[in-house]
């Protein structure tokens, strides 16, 4: 009986086919849209935060503001630091701008970054050649550098700068390694930087204290207890002022990222699925059609013995068949959207197994929610009445 | 000794129409056995279609009984009721109503479905049907395929289908020409011969001599008639 009805069904959605198509287009482009924009907005939510875990989800970042009786940390205040339990190391970082210049050629407005090792020993892929700078060179405060590509091709017209001279902001240094070329997605554009050893670099800027510092944390999980140990120890630096700095959990900034965009992608799924309620009235209206179309074939089925029960099956598997094929096409035109969307903006492109389960699953719901009162009108309909209307 | 298979006493039907009532049925005593093949006469508005509606039991009586293969008909569940339909009454209409998007098999199946008969047992069935009301070449057109008179051999072959203890015809010449008309009311002798019940409903004199038994209803009174025998 119910191989049958869902072959009867289909036989009349294809027998009125124009109509049909109509009656589905509400579902199509309601779970189209639905599917779309839930697909593009986790595509680029997985984008932006692999972007952000790539920088790091086991880095703790320092800024520090100062007060007017301590501007900001010593030496010895980041060793403090670096003392404490799970954390691998620190990197301060001196930033400025400056001009760089070779026998050739001269540039302006370059960043001017101060470094240590720890932090090319935690970066992936931060040069593509030569050395990184090592604990000798902070010692030293050796007048090394580290340059980006525009540079190498804008001073030295593309060719190895390993082992030449550089003037930064005037002083001689020697190049010693070439930094990776940057993607446009990255955190800071590293193409037409300097990095050189941060003790040379805090005396070329005149810089008495450190004021930004990523911290490293060799257990992902210890990042919260490690943060508020750090936090801790600033707290006591600054003699229990909190607003002299400000501490950057990159998990945070994640946690964050998703809570935004899930409440994004609820917000939108939201609005489209309101074109979904307006699919499944068309729906019903369409049903409520057919049924009084089909007054004389019920009541020839009641006549031949179909028990009401059995007519209301029929007209609801096909308002349930109905709605579950205009749900497949708009899954698939929704996918094959957001597939588009993603190759444009260049997002990643992720499609979850939730969200096919979720379109056949809200159509299904839909063609029973709306063909209930048609399949409910079908099945009380009085024979002798329904084989009189012909 | 004949088997009585209908059997109705003092049957009354009533309608209310607003405030009034109104009798259509006026105490209706109707006894058919196996195998008769009786023709309820009479003009329109005499009460022939309700009399048609409660022997089919698309509708109960109002009081009085009615008896059908010795089950008492009365105001049971419309699904109990379907049941009945399915088992005891195999219906022929005026209009044959056939469903004009199914084949002519499938047409003749459909009670076989609402029987809950398997697939390959109803192909089977309503195969050897068709060919029995001689329309085994036509089993896959559609009822626009066919002539008025082809469509009412369907209509007869879906009655016939389930072997029920009543084939119930409304009119069963009504829409079509004299010649045709007089095909199937050769089919419907040919029935009676082999043994079916027949209760044909008629207005039509002539169609209903073909009965080997004639009741005339005149304003909701039922008399038996001349045996053309």
């Amino acid at each position: 009986m119910f191989k049958e009805s869902i072959k009867m069904a289909l036989e009349n959605l294809v027998s009125n086919k124009m109509r049909s198509f109509l009656t589905m287009l509400g579902i199509i482009i309601g779970v189209g849209s639905v599917i779309a924009l839930i697909t593009i907005v986790s595509g680029a939510t997985s984008t932006v935060t692999d972007q952000v875990a790539s920088m790091g989800a086991n880095t703790v970042t320092i800024q520090i503001q100062g007060t007017p009786l301590k501007q900001g940390l010593t030496q010895g205040d980041v060793n403090k630091i670096s003392e404490i339990k799970n954390i691998t190391g620190v990197s301060p970082t001196i930033s400025g701008i400056t001009a760089v210049a070779s026998n050739d050629n001269s540039m302006e407005e370059i960043s001017l970054q101060g470094k240590n090792d720890v932090y090319f020993k935690n970066t992936e892929d931060v040069i593509s050649s030569g050395r990184i700078i090592s604990p000798i060179d902070l010692e030293n405060k050796s007048r090394v550098a580290l340059i980006g590509t525009d540079i190498v091709d804008e001073l030295y017209a593309g060719k190895s700068p390993l082992g030449q001279e550089i003037k930064i902001g005037g002083i001689t240094y020697t190049v010693i390694g070439v930094l990776a070329e940057s993607d446009s997605f990255a955190s800071s554009d590293t193409n037409s930087s300097v990095m050189i050893p941060y003790t040379t670099a805090m005396g070329v800027v005149g810089a008495k204290y450190i004021n930004s510092m990523t911290v490293f944390i060799d257990d992902e999980a210890m990042a919260v207890a490690t943060t508020q140990e750090i936090e801790a120890n600033l707290k006591k630096a600054f003699n229990g002022n909190t607003d002299g700095y400000n501490i950057v959990n990159m998990q945070s900034i994640l946690d964050t990222i998703d809570s935004m965009t899930s409440i994004l992608s609820m917000m939108l799924g939201g609005i489209a699925s309101i074109s979904l309620v307006v699919g499944g009235i068309g729906i019903m209206n369409m049903m409520l059609v057919s049924v009084t179309e089909r007054t004389s074939e019920i009541g020839l089925r009641k006549a031949l013995g179909a028990e009401p029960k059995q007519i209301q099956m029929q007209f609801l598997i096909e308002s349930v068949v109905l709605s579950i094929i205009g749900g497949i096409i708009g899954f698939i035109i929704g996918v094959v959207l957001a597939y588009v969307v993603a190759m444009i903006i260049g997002t990643g492109f992720t499609l979850k197994a939730s969200s096919v389960i979720l379109a056949v699953g809200f159509s299904a719901g839909i063609g029973i929610v709306f063909g209930f009162t048609p399949a409910r009108k079908a099945s009380r309909l009085n024979p002798i009445d329904a084989l009189r209307s012909i | 000794m004949p088997e009585k298979i209908l059997d109705m006493k003092d049957l009354v039907k009533t309608y209310i129409m607003g405030d009034e009532e109104q009798v259509v049925l006026k105490g209706i005593n109707l006894e058919i056995n196996r195998g008769d093949f009786v023709s309820v006469l009479g003009p329109s508005g005499s009460g022939k279609t309700t009399l048609m509606n409660i022997i089919g039991c698309l509708d109960v009586p109002t009081s009085g009984a009615y008896h059908l293969s010795g089950e008492l008909i009365r105001d049971l569940p419309e699904s109990a009721l379907s049941h009945i339909r399915n088992r005891e009454i195999g219906f022929i209409f005026q209009q044959f109503q056939l469903l004009p998007r199914l084949s002519a098999q499938k047409n003749v199946e459909l009670p076989l479905i609402y029987a809950g008969v398997p697939e390959k047992e109803r192909h089977e069935r309503s195969a050897a049907i068709l060919e029995r009301v001689g329309l085994g070449e036509k089993m896959k057109n559609r009822p626009n395929q066919l002539s008025g008179g082809q469509q009412q051999r369907v209509a007869i072959a879906r009655a016939l289908v389930t072997e029920p203890t009543i084939l119930l015809a409304d009119e069963p010449t009504g829409a079509l020409d004299q010649k045709t008309g007089h095909q199937i009311m050769d089919l419907f002798h040919e029935l009676y011969l082999e043994g079916k019940t027949i209760i044909m409903i008629t207005h039509d004199e002539d169609v209903a001599k073909n009965g080997s038994r004639i009741v005339r209803i005149i304003d909701g009174n039922l008399s038996e008639g001349v045996y053309n025998v």
